[in-house]
């Protein structure tokens, strides 16, 4: 079973801020990118990241071949119960996320 | 037309001594850097520290005032000291009249300070005048009447005045990433949409570029494009690297807001000058009809002792999961008798390192490791409290066994004393806008000799 990061040139994450996450997903073609928007849908994103699904801000960017997804953070950056400072690995969620079988 | 020369992302983070010599061999305006940002954490403006060593800060900045002493042209930096509190600013102008003592000429520094009192936003919350940002948490006057830092983000307006009492150099506290580079453009003329848009590309030094170590490049500022090209030789700026300049670190890919107002970037146009230099057009600026600054805000939510233990014995490693769901269970109990205090006010927090230890319940994925490290974090109301349970939980750590019928089990402290006093947890607890009727309201911005 293929990972996303196997479709796409790569997915990073940062703080945009100490409040929220934003991932860039670099896809490798328009025809690509619109297919992994079809699957990254509120469900999924929240299912990953337990944030409610209507939090999620997802943006194309067709010059660039780039989605972006930002969210707010569950756990401030360096309040008691957060683990990454960076918010830099929540993108490895992403990168090992399944695909189905037909993708 | 204008150019900026920026040597680096951030002073601090090193740039090619070469490429910033490229750089004034081409007569630039004004030298600005950035010198902080929030993204290493509350610690920082909690204590008003640099996230940089003095010696390594004064080093580059000792190259930056030789640039600036040559070209004989302002240089200015922004965010001094990571956080940009009133004592970062001080610190930045201790060092610099170090660096200049031997220096005969006069040179006119301009410090800004932008360190805001608990009573100035508590009187701002009061008079409805702090509007609340993106997933802002929740505030009253006795979060504000808690922080141990606050400050608020100048925008271009408070350099502008600095520069325009003829400072040489600046040395401004929190600032936007971009404010120190749009300054001089925007007080020239240059559009707002051109500036701002050109200050965010230039904002992280040769990050826009494809060699992001070699730190500096060149803006220059036109009536109706910006160009932008790296001053490392083999770095090279393109249409693709200048435009995914706008995802970093930024949560909207198209808008950036700053103080008065937003920049829009949705039609903007990158076209290649050369295969080292890329031209950027259409940056579109909206005005709102309040100035307003961010403002950001930390305060102590408890304090902390860490403690380290690994395992390496493969059946405690395979239960790891249950072992610490008793362990947990049992100290927990215990604090209510030895300390007098509960769960909810003191808590112990045990993070499996080789299992789930960054992304806690998110992890997805379970594989057996050969070890495990156990992270301790203990947080309650005093320092002297955490260090206590520490000490308390710290033979437990060591021969906690996983079921009565079992021996003793002896693990593996790394160190002695294996607690580690970690002292205030900061929390970031606002994200909000101030407004203000004057741009230079609550910004205190002097001018003095630097030799005086």
């Amino acid at each position: 079973m293929a990972n996303l990061r196997d479709k796409v040139y790569k997915i990073r994450s940062k703080n945009a801020g100490p409040f929220t996450v934003t991932v860039d997903i670099f896809c490798r073609n328009q025809t690509n990118l619109k297919r992994i928007l079809g699957l990254l849908d509120g469900d999924t994103l929240s299912y990953l990241y337990n944030v409610e699904k209507d939090r999620f801000e997802i943006f194309e960017i067709p010059d660039l071949n780039v989605i972006k997804i930002s969210f707010p953070r569950t756990h401030i950056q360096g309040s008691r119960l957060d683990r990454d400072m960076h918010g830099a690995q929540f993108a490895e969620l992403l990168n090992e996320m399944e695909l189905p079988d037909n993708f | 037309m204008i150019r900026v020369l920026v040597p680096s992302g951030v002073l601090g983070l090193e740039f090619s001594k070469e490429a910033l010599q490229r750089g004034l061999a081409n007569n630039p305006d004004i030298i600005a850097i950035d010198g902080g940002s929030t993204d290493s954490g509350p610690y920082y403006l909690g204590t008003a520290n640099s996230k940089y060593s003095r010696a390594v800060t004064s080093g580059e900045w000792k190259y930056l005032l030789a640039a600036r002493e040559t070209a004989d042209i302002p240089l200015v930096i922004g965010s001094s000291g990571t956080c940009g509190t009133d004592q970062s600013v001080d610190w930045m102008v201790e060092i610099t009249k170090n660096l200049l003592h031997t220096t005969k000429k006069d040179l006119r520094i301009g410090t800004i300070k932008s360190s805001l009192t608990r009573q100035q936003v508590v009187s701002a919350l009061e008079a409805n005048r702090l509007k609340p940002l993106k997933h802002a948490p929740v505030i009253s006057e006795e979060i504000i009447n808690d922080c141990m830092g606050i400050v608020a983000l100048m925008g271009v307006e408070q350099i502008q005045e600095t520069l325009a009492r003829n400072a040489d150099i600046i040395i401004a506290g929190r600032a936007t990433d971009t404010a120190s580079i749009a300054a001089l453009p925007l007080m020239s003329g240059i559009p707002p949409g051109i500036a701002w848009h050109g200050a965010k590309v230039a904002e992280c030094g040769a990050l826009c570029s494809t060699n992001p170590l070699s730190g500096c490049v060149q803006v220059d500022f036109h009536e109706d494009y910006f160009e932008i090209e790296p001053l490392d030789p083999m770095a090279q700026c393109t249409p693709h690297t200048v435009s995914a300049h706008m995802l970093y670190e930024n949560s909207d890919p198209f808008i950036l807001y700053e103080p008065g107002g937003y920049l829009d970037v949705k039609n903007s146009i990158y076209e290649a000058v050369s295969d080292r230099k890329v031209r950027v057009s259409g940056g579109k600026w909206v005005p709102f009809p309040q100035y307003s600054v961010k403002i950001e805000g930390v305060r102590i939510a408890g304090y902390q002792t860490t403690s380290l233990t690994m395992i390496r014995n493969a059946h405690y490693v395979r239960s790891i999961h249950t072992w610490i769901e008793k362990l947990k269970q049992f100290l927990e109990n215990s604090l209510a008798e030895k300390f007098g205090v509960d769960a909810d006010t003191c808590h112990l927090d045990f993070r499996i390192i080789g299992s789930e230890a960054t992304l806690g319940s998110l992890e997805n994925r379970s594989s057996l490791t050969v070890e495990v490290g156990i992270l301790g974090l203990i947080t309650a109301e005093t320092q002297e409290l955490a260090n206590e349970i520490a000490k308390h939980i710290n033979p437990y750590l060591l021969h906690f066994p996983l079921s009565e019928k079992e021996e003793l089990p002896t693990f593996s402290f790394p160190y002695s004393p294996a607690e580690t006093e970690r002292g205030p947890l900061y929390e970031f607890c606002l994200n909000h806008a101030l407004e203000l009727d004057d741009p230079l309201e609550i910004f205190k911005i002097e001018v003095f000799e630097a030799n005086g």
